[in-house]
């Protein structure tokens, strides 16, 4: 009787190898991200020096002198500008990513990103919408949500008219749901008064933690957290959907009402960073694949390391985007222009075995 | 354990059957091949099993835990062989948590039993097909399943990896008492293995029975619309015998 199929190419070491590099990557992206978060405090057109952060931290932590030990202007900097501007872009950065992540892998398809199921450009639809009105802040804010929302169901009822509610139907009706909303963006833009509305429009669109205040941080970064935690929790989950519907049907899973929960929890995600600080679009896309070269395809290791490295992605961007030149850099610009080309070096990179 | 009452399938209500009034059952440790040609519903019967889809008419019964074994893994992703086979705990891990210490042993349990425990961090891309469909066996195994249903597990394979298949099918039925359905189109592999085969002819005509009143000339060159002969003959392993066909019959 034979007892074993024919042995073929890698050898055990080199496996053993990357598995050890693996090991090391998760404790790695938490240093840079600590990196990014140090950064992001201190650089800026005021800059704050790394002995007065490490005196703030030092009496936030109850062992030092805290706002005492540094001028007042370092600690208003701080508090009140640079760690609301942190929050918000770590989570956004963070949630983006972990929403890319997720969708490539429930989608099976590693070029979709937040933007495929409509959500950003519903969300989009409902900020400019509230801005053509003239109306502040909180109603952008709930619009942006409401018609990220709207835009996630508009889908579900396409993909469920078009028949058996399969991958193809529902990121065919993304497309089409997002096409629609990106034309109603276009229609309030030629509607705005070009003097006053249109630049605010067009500012928010292109993305920017300018606007962070510590109210802002307390509402966003909890509406993340929210629908992060699930996610999270769901990891082996999200690793059988993406055998496909029938595969993972074969193991056992209720395949639908698993991935709406996926796809709700990435919608509250998407709709609050498009809220607040617009369409960043190449994060969700970009991170991910990083990401999937440094820990492998499970989501087990994928998703928090897809999280950590948005956010210091993210951080680093911002950085760059308040001090490359006097006026700030619209975010989703330097993300275009970052991710692009990491991106075409990542495909270039990419064997044949798989993602 | 599978009970089949005059089970019968068809795409609409106006559409031929498939297959119709179809019934069995099978005991644990029994292994059952479905035997047919390309479209006569193999497939269809066997994802009716694995509950992937609903038969149009009867009912199918099954006690214990079904691993449904695809023909070929088809993510994308290249998850490492041991990822692989983890999935199959899918059953025995709650919505919220993650695999467990437990899981984790039953996975490397599995891929012991089909021999590729030093496979395990390798990446599911860089496996032959033969180990592939092991892994996936492995899978199924992982699930704590009492039924595999597996459909052409043989199909993509050599001479060498159908045989490593073939026996590690057998060895589970007759170790385990798993019962196995597995698709075929090697008329021989069920002489091997099977206890029980189904010949699915296509418009609602079907038969089922102990595999060698199945297996026989008339049969199966009726089944696949070519002349068909069963080779009687002995090897240093004793007598055995082959199903083939005569391509011959075709052309002249």
């Amino acid at each position: 009787m034979p007892s074993a199929v024919d042995d073929t190419s890698t050898t055990a070491s080199s496996a053993d190898a990357q598995a050890i590099g693996i090991g090391l990557a998760i404790p790695a992206l938490v240093v840079l991200l600590a990196a990014a978060m140090i950064a992001s405090l201190s650089i800026g057109r005021y800059s704050v020096g790394l002995g007065d952060l490490a005196t703030l931290v030092s009496g936030w932590l109850g062992i030092g002198p805290g706002r005492a030990g540094v001028a007042e202007p370092v600690w208003r900097v701080v508090e009140l500008v640079r760690i609301p501007r942190m929050l918000i872009g770590g989570f956004v950065g963070a949630g983006l990513a972990l929403s890319g992540a997720v969708l490539q892998g429930v989608f099976r398809n590693p070029l979709v990103d937040p933007h495929v199921i409509g959500v950003s450009s519903g969300a989009a639809f409902g900020g400019v919408f509230a801005i053509l009105l003239g109306l502040g802040a909180a109603a952008l804010w709930s619009m942006a949500f409401a018609f990220g929302l709207a835009a996630l169901l508009l889908v579900v009822m396409m993909s469920r008219k078009a028949g058996r509610s399969s991958i193809l139907m529902l990121v065919l009706s993304g497309v089409v749901i997002s096409a629609l909303f990106s034309a109603l963006v276009s229609l309030a833009t030629y509607l705005a008064d070009p003097n006053d509305t249109l630049p605010a429009i067009v500012f928010w669109l292109m993305g920017s933690f300018a606007s962070a205040t510590p109210e802002r941080a307390l509402l966003m970064v909890p509406i993340v957290a929210v629908f992060a935690l699930p996610l999270m929790l769901m990891r082996f989950r999200i690793n059988i959907l993406s055998l496909g519907d029938e595969e993972a049907r074969g193991l056992g899973l209720k395949v639908e009402p698993t991935r709406w929960l996926v796809l709700c929890c990435v919608t509250g995600i998407t709709a609050a960073s498009v809220a607040n600080s617009g369409i960043i679009g190449w994060v969700g896309l970009v991170v991910p694949h990083f990401a999937r070269s440094l820990v492998g395809p499970d989501h087990m290791r994928l998703l928090p390391a897809s999280a950590l490295l948005g956010a210091s992605f993210m951080l680093l961007v911002d950085v760059m985007a308040r001090s490359l030149i006097p006026a700030e850099i619209p975010l989703g610009v330097l993300t275009a222009i970052v991710g692009a080309p990491v991106f075409m070096i990542l495909l270039h990179r990419t064997h044949n075995e798989g993602w | 354990m599978i009970e089949a009452q005059s089970l019968g399938f068809r795409y609409a209500a106006n559409a031929p059957w498939l297959f119709c009034d179809l019934s069995f059952s099978l005991a644990p440790g029994q292994t059952l091949v479905l035997l047919g040609r390309n479209g006569r519903g193999k497939t269809t019967l066997l994802k009716c099993m694995a509950g992937l889809i609903s038969p149009t008419a009867g009912s199918i019964r099954s006690k214990g835990i079904v691993g449904y074994v695809p023909q070929h893994f088809a993510s994308p992703f290249a998850y490492s062989v041991f990822d692989v086979v983890l999935m199959g705990r899918a059953r025995h891990v709650g919505l919220f948590s993650n695999a467990t210490a437990v899981d984790r042993q039953r996975a490397a349990q599995a891929l012991e039993t089909v021999g590729l425990q030093a496979f395990a961090r390798r990446s599911i891309g860089t496996l032959s097909g033969g180990e592939r469909q092991l892994v996936l066996i492995a899978r199924a195994l992982a699930s704590e399943a009492d039924i595999l249903l597996l459909d052409e597990p043989t199909s993509a394979l050599d001479f060498r990896n159908q045989a490593v298949v073939l026996s590690m099918l057998r060895r589970l039925s007759t170790e385990r008492g798993l019962t196995i359905v597995m698709t075929t189109h090697e008329p021989t592999h069920a002489l091997e293995i099977a206890n029980r085969a189904i010949l699915l002819y296509g418009a609602g005509h079907n038969e089922e029975g102990p595999v060698a009143s199945m297996c026989t000339e008339e049969k199966l060159s009726a089944l696949y619309a070519i002349s068909m002969k069963k080779l009687a003959y002995t090897t240093g392993e004793g007598q055995t015998s082959s199903i083939v066909a005569s391509y011959a019959s075709i052309d002249r």
